[in-house]
């Protein structure tokens, strides 16, 4: 809860851009942008996640070395598995899913 | 020394622990707090303490929102989980802690419907989706994760969503610095400040810690170098006799905070007179509970909560590690009736509590970081 998931704004949903499509090294959901209305990110901009809601806009350089750290702190799984189960958006991994 | 090979700049790394012990006067014994449950994890993770010089201890502070809840809490959201057509949901580190009639997952296994959630807009889609049910969210969190509980009851009041409330713990980390500082048998000299609270209330809150009670501050990110740089910081202040609010951490701290998340809270949250912590006791306004405006999704208000108080089972002395009275491996139910497959006290199920973690890298001497799998990061 405490350590940010960094994620990358690929795409911008909404008029009010309150939601965008973020990536998480190839995973991509739907994050809450409603706690940035004061300095607002757009595409290409990366940001730390908590809890399904972007909450600071940091540089690129930085987004890597964390995603780096939580993967030294054995959080890597438990941060996909977060960003995996955010509902907001339906999956939409990069990877095609293979049909039955 | 352990992990250097590991680091992301092991020369960097090197020449801040070779600072840290020219900066450190080997006649005083100096006791740091780190906060935040993160930086805990991270100094065990890393081995930190293996770097510093034997007298600079670092004390584990109160940060850690699974870990300071009393089970008292625990059993009265779970109450209201079991009322008829609820469907109670919690972030997954919530699952695991034991209430007195089990954890909500214990919970779940004898018929309760609960259910993880990742954020607080996915249990309002619960509802949505679900409107012949009841969707109780049970927010917890410092003030990283209170912005977003407080967004989302926005919107399900601007939405209408009316089958939905929020059982509230957020809890403020201002007040548990003070109740530190105001306890008798704790001596801090400096405190490692959060990192990611900080991203939302700033730097300016901390500033009383500086002027009023004369203790430097340097809040920090949670990288090695990052936890090192701070101590080097620290010492520097303490060395000249300066005591100041810095940050370590702007590249993801602004000075101000977020504005835009401070907003939602104060829209839909006030403080409570008081609130219990474990470990710490009852801290005045040092938790926040959901305003009048928002009265309906107040699941408090919504249902008869019992308000249960509940002492921690006597044999375990989570209160006195919560303090850094006692190190994790003191307590007399540590890494037997503890540990964390098995966790008697809350420090010990999540993962940024320190038994957790004093468990995994220092007890249990785990090979974790030289067979980790690098995982998908990096």
């Amino acid at each position: 809860m405490c350590l940010a998931i960094p994620g990358k704004i690929v795409e911008l949903l909404s008029e009010d851009r309150s939601l965008a499509v973020v990536d998480v090294l190839g995973v991509r959901r739907k994050v809450d942008l409603g706690l940035l209305q004061e300095d607002q990110p757009t595409t290409g901009d990366w940001v730390l996640i908590h809890v399904g809601f972007a909450m600071s806009k940091i540089n690129e350089s930085d987004a890597l070395q964390q995603l780096h750290m939580l993967t030294k702190l054995g959080e890597s799984e438990a941060a996909m598995e977060e960003v995996r189960g955010y509902g907001l958006g339906e999956a939409q991994e990069t990877k095609s899913q293979a049909g039955p | 020394m352990r992990f250097v090979d590991e680091f992301r700049e092991p020369e960097l790394i090197t020449r801040t622990a070779d600072e840290i012990r020219r900066l450190a006067d080997p006649k005083r014994h100096y006791r740091f707090m780190e906060v935040c449950g993160g930086h805990t994890h991270s100094i065990y993770r890393f081995g930190l303490k293996d770097l510093l010089p034997s007298n600079i201890e670092l004390v584990h502070g109160p940060g850690c929102p699974v870990c300071v809840l009393p089970m008292g809490r625990i059993d009265d959201g779970l109450s209201i989980a079991d009322a008829p057509g609820v469907i109670f949901t919690a972030f997954g580190d919530m699952m695991r802690v034991p209430g007195t009639r089990g954890s909500p997952l214990e919970h779940k296994a004898r018929g309760t419907d609960v259910r993880i959630v990742y954020s607080p807009s996915d249990a309002l889609k619960l509802a949505r989706n679900n409107p012949d049910k009841h969707v109780i969210f049970f927010a917890i969190g410092f003030e990283t994760t209170a912005p977003s509980t407080a967004l989302t009851l926005m919107r399900a009041k601007a939405q209408g969503i009316r089958n939905f409330s929020v059982f509230c713990n957020h809890v403020t980390i201002i007040p548990a610095i003070r109740a530190i500082l105001d306890s008798p048998d704790m001596r801090i000299d400096a405190f490692i400040g959060p990192g990611h609270v900080s991203t939302v209330i700033g730097c300016r809150p901390y500033a009383w810690i500086a002027n009023n009670e004369e203790k430097p501050i340097v809040i920090a990110g949670f990288e090695p170098l990052d936890i090192l740089q701070s101590v080097v910081m620290l010492l520097r202040q303490l060395n000249g006799n300066q005591k100041q609010v810095e940050n370590q951490y702007k590249r993801a701290v602004p000075w101000e905070g977020n504005r835009g998340a401070l907003k939602a809270m104060a829209e839909v949250f006030e403080l409570r007179p008081y609130f219990e912590w474990r470990g710490l006791g009852f801290i005045s306004q040092s938790a926040l509970r959901i305003r009048e405006l928002y009265a309906e999704w107040d699941a408090e208000r919504c249902f008869t909560v019992p308000g249960v108080r509940v002492t921690d089972p006597k044999a375990a002395q989570c209160g006195e590690v919560l303090k850094g009275v006692l190190k994790p491996a003191q307590c007399k139910l540590f890494g037997k009736e503890c540990t964390p497959e098995r966790p008697v006290g809350a420090l010990m199920v999540s993962s940024e509590g320190s038994c957790a973690a004093y468990y995994n890298y220092e007890h249990r001497k785990a090979p974790a970081l030289t067979n980790l799998s690098e995982g998908p990061f990096l």
